[in-house]
C-alpha cells in the first residue's frame, strides 16, 4: 500500500528550520521492522550521537540519510528540502535517481571499514570526487585535498596507497575524502570500531577538531561513551528501532531515566 | 619418411605469412569478445530485469553450442536472410560472440569481487554509476580477471584453425594447402604445431607478467 504523502510539506518553513529532519520514518527488511515511526531533528551545527545495543537500527539511520537505503515510510528532509522525495504536481513522490544525486550532495559519510579506493593514493582518494563531481580543476582539487590532509595529519603520506597505511591513518584519509566534498552534514558510523585501541585517539582527535573548529552538522554512531560525552550536544539512545531516550550528554549519562538506558550504560561500563 | 629441410625452407615464408593472419584473427576476435563481453556483463547488472534475463539466456545459449556450428551458422545461414559476409567477417563475428560469452563471466566474477563498501563510498562522494564503474569498480575488477582473460586469449588463438572450415587463410588453411599441393604433410603440420606451442607458451608468460605489473601499478598486492 502506498503511503498518503499529502500531509508532508513540500518544504520546511518558519524559523529554526532543522538541518536534518526525520519525519515519521519507517524502514523494514521484509517482515523485519528496523525503524518504526522515527522522528528526529538535527539543528545546523549540532553534534548528535547515537548509542544503543547492536541491531537497534543505528547504522540504518545513517545509511538512510546517505541514501544508501530507501525508506518504507515517512520523509527525510535536509536543509528544509525533502531528500527521499521530490515535489511533483504539488505533492511528494519518491525521489528519482537524478533528484537523489542532487539532494545527497550535502551529505558526507565515513564508514567503519574506511572503504578507501585501494588503487588510488591518499591524495587521489581525496581528489576524485572534487574533480569528477564538483568539477574542480585538478589544481584546485589538489590544493583542497592537501589542506585537508594537513588538517587530519596525513600530508606526509599523501602519495601512499591505502594498503601501506594503518587503520587509523586510513580512517583519517577517509575523513579528508568526505570533507573534500564540502558536505553540510557529516555522518560517522562507528569509525573507530575497526581500529586497534592505540590508534583510536588519532581519529577521535580529528573529529573533536571538526566539532570545535568547524560549524558542521554531525551525526555519529559510536560505542565510545567517553568520546560521546565529550563532544556531543545531544545523545540519542536507540533501542529496538526507536529512540528510547535522548538528552544532553550530562543528563543522559549521569541521570538516565529509562530502565533500558540504565541497563545499557551499566553493561557498557562493565565491559570497559 | 624423413624431414625435408629444403622443403621446410621453401614453405616457411608462406607459413609465417599465415601465422600473421592467425594472430590477426585471434587479436580481432579477442578485441570484439572483450568489448561485447563487457556489454554482456554490464547488461546483467542493470536494474532492468528483462535485459538481465535476455542477456543471461544469450550467454547460456552461446556457451552451450559448439563454436564450429556458430561459424557455419553465421557464414551459411546468413545469406539465406540476405546477409552475405566474407569468411573473415563471418568468422570474426562468430568467434567474437562466442568468446564474449565466456569473457562476460570472467568480468562478472571480477566485478563481483569488488566489495560492496566501494560502491557505497562512491555513492557517498556522489559519483554517477558510469563514473563508479569507470574509475573505481572496473580498475579493481581487472586484476582478478586478468588470469581468466589470459586463458581465453590463448584459447581463442588455439581455436582459430576452426576458421579454416569457411576458408579463412590462417595457419591451418595454409598448411592444408601446402600439404595438398606437395603431397607432404609432415613438415607443414609440424610447423603449425611448433608455431602454436611457442606462441601459446610465450603468451601465458606475458599474461602472468602483465597481471603482476597491473597489481603493482594499482598499488594492490
Ligand atoms: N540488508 C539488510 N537485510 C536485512 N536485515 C538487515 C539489513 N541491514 C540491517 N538489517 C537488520 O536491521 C537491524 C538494524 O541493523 P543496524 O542498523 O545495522 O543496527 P546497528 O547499527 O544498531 O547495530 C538488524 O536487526 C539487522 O539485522
Ligand atoms: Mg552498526
Amino acid at each position: 500500500m502506498m503511503e498518503d504523502l499529502s500531509s508532508y510539506p513540500l518544504e520546511l518553513g518558519g524559523p529554526n528550520i532543522p538541518m536534518v529532519r526525520f519525519m515519521k520514518v519507517r524502514k523494514s527488511y521484509g517482515d523485519l521492522i528496523v525503524l518504526d515511526n522515527l522522528n528526529l531533528d538535527i539543528a545546523a551545527s549540532e553534534m548528535v550521537t547515537i548509542i544503543g545495543p547492536s541491531g537497534s537500527g543505528k547504522t540504518t539511520v545513517l545509511r538512510m540519510l546517505m541514501t544508501l537505503e530507501t525508506i518504507n515510510g515517512g520523509v527525510i528532509y535536509v536543509d528544509g528540502k525533502p531528500l527521499t522525495h521530490m515535489p511533483q504536481n504539488g505533492v511528494l513522490v519518491p525521489a528519482d535517481a537524478r533528484y537523489l544525486r542532487k539532494a545527497r550532495s550535502s551529505i558526507g559519510m565515513c564508514f567503519q571499514h574506511f572503504n578507501l579506493f585501494p588503487h588510488m593514493t591518499a591524495i587521489q582518494n581525496c581528489m576524485e570526487g572534487p574533480v569528477l563531481v564538483l568539477g574542480l580543476s585538478r589544481r584546485e582539487a589538489q590544493e583542497r585535498a592537501e589542506e585537508l590532509l594537513v588538517m587530519v595529519g596525513m600530508i606526509d603520506k599523501k602519495d601512499q596507497h591505502p594498503s601501506r597505511l594503518s587503520g587509523g591513518q586510513q580512517q583519517r584519509v577517509a575523513i579528508a575524502r568526505a570533507l573534500a566534498m564540502r558536505p553540510k552534514v557529516m555522518l560517522f558510523d562507528e569509525v573507530t570500531s575497526a581500529l586497534d585501541p592505540e590508534v583510536i585517539g588519532e581519529v577521535t582527535n580529528v573529529i573533536k577538531d571538526l566539532v570545535f573548529k568547524h560549524r558542521l552538522t554531525m551525526l555519529m554512531v559510536t560505542h565510545q561513551m567517553g568520546f560521546a560525552r565529550d563532544i556531543s550536544d545531544r545523545v540519542c539512545f536507540f533501542y529496538g528501532g526507536k529512540i528510547e531516550e535522548q538528552g544532553s550528554p550530562a543528563e543522559l549519562f549521569s541521570n538516565p531515566k529509562s530502565k533500558r538506558t540504565q541497563q545499557f550504560l551499566s553493561a557498557v561500563k562493565a565491559a570497559d | 619418411m624423413k624431414w625435408d629441410f629444403a622443403f621446410t625452407a621453401e614453405i616457411l615464408p608462406k607459413m609465417l605469412w599465415a601465422t600473421g593472419n592467425t594472430l590477426l584473427a585471434a587479436g580481432m576476435g579477442y578485441a570484439i569478445a572483450a568489448v561485447i563481453g563487457l556489454l554482456f556483463a554490464l547488461a546483467q547488472r542493470t536494474p532492468l530485469r528483462i535485459l538481465t534475463y535476455i542477456t543471461r539466456e544469450i550467454v547460456e545459449f552461446i556457451r552451450s553450442t559448439p563454436l564450429v556450428l556458430q561459424i557455419f551458422f553465421v557464414y551459411y545461414v546468413g545469406p539465406e536472410y540476405g546477409l552475405y559476409l566474407s569468411p573473415w567477417v563471418a568468422g570474426m563475428i562468430a568467434i567474437g560472440l562466442h568468446y564474449a560469452a565466456y569473457l562476460s563471466e570472467v568480468y562478472r566474477g571480477g566485478i563481483e569481487s569488488v566489495p560492496k563498501g566501494q560502491w557505497e563510498a562512491c555513492t557517498a562522494i556522489n559519483l554517477t554509476t558510469m563514473q563508479t564503474y569507470r574509475r573505481i569498480v572496473l580498475p579493481q575488477a581487472l586484476p582478478p580477471a586478468i588470469a581468466g582473460m589470459g586463458n581465453y586469449l590463448v584459447a581463442i588463438f588455439k581455436d582459430t584453425p576452426i576458421l579454416s572450415v569457411i576458408g579463412v587463410a590462417e595457419l591451418m588453411q595454409a598448411a592444408n594447402a601446402v600439404g595438398g599441393q606437395n603431397y607432404r604433410y609432415l613438415e607443414p603440420y609440424t610447423m603449425v604445431g611448433v608455431i602454436f606451442l611457442v606462441i601459446s607458451l610465450t603468451s601465458a608468460r606475458a599474461i602472468r607478467w602483465f597481471e603482476a605489473t597491473v597489481r603493482r601499478k594499482l598499488g594492490m598486492q
